[in-house]
């Protein structure tokens, strides 16, 4: 059994084995602490002089990763939890982006920023928050987000394989110490991949045959609460498909529709705030692709557009839950 | 002891050495390039957009990069970037049609005049992030086992970005080969530099355990000489230096937005104009070849000004194909 942890501390260990332009950016990423959330665990001992611990200076190391990727090698920037990601946003939105289409294609910006976005974990305000769709949009910008239907550690191997440009890898805090799907473990849940683009989409089901009576769309942390969702609708005999892309931009629309087949009924998961979400974009993705196919609207499921509460029971409050889809889910076959 | 608190004034003229020909040449490029944008493109309706010129300062730009092994050293620029660009590689023709947006530039026209590529040069237009871009440049540089040195310019004005002093810190911490210069021109746009700054601004790298040297940067040969002794240091010693050059911006922010004193920007034109300063000592040694070289010079421009009016712009499915692809 793999956690997600387990699945990217192999990966990234694989990555940085078969290309030494690889190199290792971060806060507090030596042995023996290994990172905040151990990611770069055992790295620094690997391999020494490719793992930098650095100073607490977020926009900075994004910068020098910028400069890094421009003269071919291929950084990987840590940045300790998603919502320091702000202090990167000039680097991420005006320079790592934005050098390839405004030099016109004569440079590439092969720079991997990964930081854990989420919470559940009682950190707060400011560590809990899901705050990638404030870089959704910004146009060549990849952001990839495994869930746990996924291997992370494959999906960082393709992206500092086969990309070119900055790639905003969010990982979710609450996912590292959680076992991957396994199929065993899970009975009546079936796992398969569709793929038109860079990454997979994971089309998990809840039944064997037929056509699913309700679609779910959710990307990343949320994978778990669709997972539960799915098992215990499993013994009501409602048939769900979810679609769990690893591409969270650009949004792999192809996959989706494919991976929501003959589903009238779609419902859109994030655990980011509501306004201006993920979820708003997917829906009118399938709006615009399965018109007339639909029976409803497609809903969304998201977070209070508050700040995330210290408190437990006020963050379990803000925060999208296994019966706030449960419910959607029995609204909209009504 | 010299600090930035003196203007630059150009009082003794320079001795003729033998690179004072190709200084002036690149330096009267940069001028009359400048001076063609500034007073023939656009009033004439031939630019779109705005350019900051750096009339004024072409000694600094021309005695630091002069200095630099162009074949592998990277150069960082800013905002105010064509007269380093020129001074890097001289490509008259792909700035001009940039700056007009044609697909002759050298980038495409997608870029245009704040945001200029080529080989080993880089420009972006917002202050200060140009910096740790730059030591990643040069720590890679070094990774990679090469001899690179990278310079990054910025001006008084983006001092007060924090991210600089970030980057001052990792390069010194790194040892990553690196010459940091301020081009202290004394405004930030319309704001002088007394009303953004407390504190030395020349001090502002000794912080780091960064050495740092200060002088008047309209002398081209001195600042070759100073700038050639720090680079040669930051290669062999493999750590930054920082380098302060004293320095007036005669020309407006961008295009007629000046609101200076007439008698101050007169008495920086009398007392430090780096070219007129150099043409002086360089015509008494030879008068037909300085007229050669300005002939040449003027002829060039005014082709590259015309073969960019006749050039096309990128085409939409070209410009679509690239989005693709990026």
């Amino acid at each position: 059994m793999v956690t997600y942890l387990e699945s990217l501390q192999a990966g990234l260990r694989a990555a940085m084995q078969g290309d030494n332009r690889i190199y290792f950016l971060g806060e507090d990423v030596l042995d023996p602490y290994g990172g905040a959330f151990k990611v770069s665990q055992g790295l620094s001992t690997a391999f020494p002089g490719r793992v930098m611990t650095t100073p607490i200076s977020e926009a900075g190391i994004v910068g020098v990763g910028v400069g890094m990727a421009l003269r071919g090698l291929k950084p990987v920037v840590e940045i300790m939890f998603g919502d320091f990601t702000t202090l990167t946003a000039d680097q991420i939105i005006n320079y790592g982006s934005k050098l390839q289409p405004m030099y016109n294609g004569q440079v590439e910006v092969p720079l991997v920023v990964r930081t854990p976005m989420g919470g559940r974990r009682g950190y707060g305000p400011t560590h809990s928050q899901s705050i990638e769709k404030l870089y959704m949009g910004v146009p060549h910008l990849d952001i990839v987000a495994p869930s746990i239907f996924h291997q992370p550690g494959d999906l960082i191997q393709t992206t500092l394989t086969e990309s070119t440009h900055v790639t905003l890898f969010i990982e979710h805090k609450q996912l590292y110490n959680t076992r991957l799907f396994e199929a065993a473990a899970h009975p009546g849940i079936h796992v398969s991949s569709v793929q038109h683009g860079s990454y997979p989409t994971a089309v998990v089901k809840n039944y064997s045959s037929g056509a699913p009576d309700v679609a779910l769309v959710a990307y990343g942390g949320s994978s778990l609460l669709v997972l539960e969702v799915m098992k215990r609708l499993l013994q009501e005999e409602i048939r769900v498909v979810a679609a769990v892309p690893a591409s969270v931009q650009p949004v792999p629309a192809d996959d989706l529709v494919e991976a929501i087949g003959a589903a009238k009924q779609v419902i859109v998961v994030e655990e980011g705030t509501y306004a201006f979400g993920w979820g708003a974009e997917i829906a009118s993705t399938l709006h615009t692709r399965l018109w007339g196919k639909l029976q409803k609207p497609v809903r969304r499921i998201a977070a209070m557009d508050t700040i995330i509460p210290a408190a437990k029971p006020l963050e379990e409050l803000v925060l999208p839950s296994v019966a706030d889809i449960e419910n959607a889910i029995y609204e909209v076959m009504t | 002891m010299v600090t930035i608190e003196n203007q630059p004034i150009l009082a003794e003229a320079p001795r003729v050495h033998a690179h004072s020909f190709d200084f002036y040449r690149r330096m009267y490029t940069i001028r009359r390039v400048e001076e063609t944008l500034l007073l023939e493109l656009f009033p004439k309706g031939l630019l779109y957009g705005t350019v900051h010129t750096c009339i004024g300062q072409e000694g600094g730009v021309v005695g630091v990069i002069s200095a630099l092994d162009r074949a592998q050293d990277v150069i960082w620029s800013n905002h105010r970037g064509h007269g380093h660009f020129l001074a890097y590689c001289d490509d008259v023709e792909g700035l001009i049609a940039e700056i007009m947006g044609k697909s002759t530039g050298v980038c495409g026209g997608i870029g245009g005049t704040q945001h200029i590529f080529k080989d080993n040069f880089y420009t972006n237009g917002i202050l200060g992030g140009t910096v740790p871009c730059a030591v990643g440049t040069a720590f890679a540089e070094k990774l990679k086992g090469n001899q690179a040195v990278a310079v990054v310019f910025f001006g008084d004005g983006a001092l007060g970005e924090g991210v600089i002093y970030e980057s001052m810190n990792i390069a010194s911490l790194w040892q990553v080969p690196i010459l940091f210069v301020l081009e202290h021109n004394r405004y930030a746009q319309s704001t002088p530099y007394q009303l953004e700054h407390a504190g030395k601004l020349e001090a502002r790298a000794d912080a780091f355990d960064i050495p740092v040297q200060v002088m008047d940067g309209q002398h081209v040969a001195e600042v070759y000489t100073t700038a050639s002794a720090m680079i040669d240091e930051i290669r062999t010693q493999q750590r930054p230096q920082y380098l302060v050059l004293r320095t007036n911006r005669f020309s407006p922010h961008s295009k007629g937005d000046d609101n200076r004193p007439p008698a101050e920007l007169a008495a920086m034109r009398t007392n430090a104009d780096p070219v007129a300063h150099l043409r002086a000592p360089l015509a008494q040694v030879d008068e037909a070849r300085v007229e050669a070289i300005e002939a040449e010079v003027e002829s060039r421009i005014q082709r590259a000004v015309e073969a960019a009016i006749a050039a096309p712009f990128l085409t939409s499915d070209a410009f679509i194909e690239g989005v693709k692809s990026w």
